[in-house]
């Protein structure tokens, strides 16, 4: 237990004020949707789609915000620590950028980093007539195109993009529940992001042959400013505390192709004992054995 | 004849084994790289720009294909990981999932751990360990296994004891049961203020909060009092020499301007003191041994040294002590 600024004077505070505490193991990233000033329909829209996407780990403000991140943060950073969230999507527009999308993610109730991408083309869940997963589903996340790789600012928005949208980490997972996926492909300065059911069929073997169904929002992004951390914060975000490591068994190695080596030590054998093949003249007759014995051992007889 | 015909058999379930088997592989450039603990898979492969500049129908279909079959390989290997029937036969079936590699930020910083109490400090210096006490204990009187402590104690109700021996050298007049009530009111208490003044001084640690405020709060001790003090009286334009003193403080402040250099002495004060410091260095520079005792030194560096390799030693030594270091170190 820490010692608290306000002590909390319940159980319920005291566990509520534990559950923001900094962890080992961290509680699933929260994200909150704002709408700016100036918001409009389509980006009122994306906002709504997304938080329908990303429930229950996200909070979507009703009221307009008037703020703008690129210029001052200590709102986005007060909100971020009223309602717990490391993960944010701002929206808004204006003649300069229209349809605007800041995305961005905090570390220690600061902003980290900060990504500003417009949106060109915007198809929402209700236009696609078509049936939606359940809520709460995780996604499956792919990256297409080399861009995502080669520029540093695409590198960035990929780990923005599957920290903003992976959901909650289980160590097991239902193969029949792989329902969703998320696509993004960078071409040409753009990135277009599709939301597709999955469909398993039958194929002749084990692994289901997949065939999509494009379900959710889909949007063409293009990437306008951006706000990233430095190197050395960056670094220390990433920095995980030791407790989490696997703990090292000892005595056992692997090798390259994966093969397990591990030392048993054995007690020391009376080799002249040891049987290597069963031969059948070599077993002992009930009465050599009873010799042997000493007749400690000797066979019950049933009482009549 | 027969031959002919078990081969064309042959070859032709060949054909519908493979025609399976296409229906789910994939054929890419570059292989995708995946990352199971996250469901994520990453394609490397520059998508077709021409094709994708088109107009919109198309380009629809073109993303979907490509979603399909990147979609398809991540499936596959998800497929491949060790799966089992959670909940008996008939359940679903339920894959296994690595831990996630994609390296990403944290929300918040690692927790730093608390710093060890007076206790723990004390038994760390001196080697004392944890004894391992069974939670249950042999009662006697109710002849069966009872609690250490709590409900249902080994000894009986404590409230409930009928008998306080008076023990010897006390006063026979004294209420011995009271006594023991305010005994253990005080140990309570002692407690208490412990545990607070070990929560304050990992507060303090942790948080490196400023010095004291130079007004009295009420809630500082005895040292950190003498502190400001000894802080306010230096704040003054002369450096505090001109500072008159309380009734009960003591005269001199203890040479806190420290070293030999700075001590300032009455000029005709002690007569026998300066006699014998003259004295003293007279046989100082006259004598022929010198000054530096080099055993002294070296003994002295020796020993610095082996204080260094232990605290390196310990250092490495307490990150392995594992389950015990970790069990001391859990909140209090």
């Amino acid at each position: 237990s820490i010692y608290y600024y306000r002590k909390p004077k319940t159980k319920r505070a005291k566990r509520f004020l534990e559950k923001r505490e900094p962890k080992l193991n961290e509680n699933t990233k929260n994200a909150m949707l704002i709408r700016g000033g100036n918001a409009n329909l389509t980006v009122t829209e994306v906002l709504k789609d997304i938080y329908a996407v990303k429930k229950p780990f996200a909070v979507l403000y009703k009221r307009k915000n008037i703020t703008r991140p690129f210029e001052d943060q200590t709102s986005l950073e007060f909100f971020s620590k009223k309602s717990d969230c490391s993960l944010f999507l701002f929206g808004s527009h204006n003649k300069k950028r229209p349809n605007n999308l800041i995305i961005g993610r905090m570390f220690d109730y600061h902003v980290l980093d900060m990504i500003e991408l417009g949106v060109e083309k915007f198809v929402s869940l209700k236009d696609i007539k078509n049936s939606k997963c359940p809520e709460g589903t995780k996604p499956m996340l792919i990256f297409a195109g080399d861009m995502f790789d080669v520029n540093q600012e695409y590198s960035r928005l990929k780990s923005l993009l599957i920290d903003f949208f992976r959901g909650p980490t289980v160590p097991s997972i239902r193969l029949a529940g792989l329902e969703y996926v998320l696509h993004f492909t960078a071409v040409d300065g753009k990135i277009y992001m599709r939301s597709y059911k999955v469909l398993l069929k039958k194929s002749g073997c084990r692994i289901p042959r997949i065939e999509l169904e494009e379900m959710g929002p889909s949007l063409d992004l293009v990437m306008r400013r951006t706000h990233l951390a430095s190197d050395d914060l960056y670094k220390l975000s990433l920095k995980q505390p030791k407790g989490l490591k696997p703990k090292k068994k000892k005595n056992i190695s692997h090798d390259a192709f994966g093969t397990t080596y591990g030392q048993i030590h054995m007690q020391k054998q009376d080799l002249s004992k040891l049987l290597t093949r069963k031969m059948k003249g070599l077993r002992k007759r009930p009465a050599e054995k009873s010799a042997e014995d000493g007749g400690a051992t000797p066979k019950k007889s049933k009482s009549a | 004849m027969a031959a002919v015909r078990v081969e064309a058999m042959l070859a032709a379930a060949e054909e519908q084994e493979a025609e399976k088997r296409r229906s789910i592989t994939v054929e890419k450039e570059l292989e995708l790289e995946y990352d199971l603990g996250n469901l994520l898979a990453t394609d490397r492969n520059p998508p077709p720009a021409a094709a994708l500049r088109g107009a919109g129908p198309r380009r629809e279909a073109l993303l979907q294909a490509l979603a399909r079959d990147n979609t398809q390989l991540l499936v596959s290997q998800l497929w491949e990981l060790p799966a089992e029937r959670a909940g008996g036969a008939g359940g679903p079936l339920v894959a296994q999932l690595p831990e996630p590699t994609f390296p990403l930020p944290r929300e918040k910083p690692p927790p730093k751990p608390r710093p060890p109490t007076r206790w723990e400090q004390f038994a760390r210096l001196k080697g004392i360990r944890r004894k391992k006490k069974t939670s249950l204990v042999w009662d006697e009187q109710a002849k069966e296994w009872r609690r250490r402590w709590g409900y249902r104690r080994a000894g009986g109700d404590p409230s409930r004891a009928w008998l306080a021996e008076v023990p010897a050298g006390a006063d026979p007049e004294e209420d011995q049961f009271a006594r023991l009530r305010r005994e253990k009111r005080e140990r309570v208490a002692r407690n208490e203020l412990n545990r607070l003044r070990n929560l304050a001084r990992a507060h303090r640690a942790g948080s490196a909060v400023p010095a004291a405020p130079l007004h009295p709060t009420g809630h500082q001790d005895r040292d950190e009092l003498r502190r400001v003090a000894r802080v306010a009286r230096v704040s003054t334009a002369s450096l505090g020499r001109f500072q008159p003193r309380l009734p009960k403080e003591p005269a001199e402040p203890p040479s806190r301007s420290g070293g030999k250099k700075r001590r300032f002495e009455p000029l005709l004060g002690n007569l026998a003191a300066e006699r014998s410091r003259q004295l003293e260095l007279l046989r100082d520079m006259g004598s022929k041994k010198p000054v530096l005792d080099i055993t002294r030194a070296v003994n002295k560096q020796l020993r610095q040294e082996e204080a260094e390799a232990a605290a390196a030693n310990k250092g490495k030594k307490q990150s392995k002590r594992g389950k015990r270091g970790r069990r001391q170190q859990r909140p209090g």
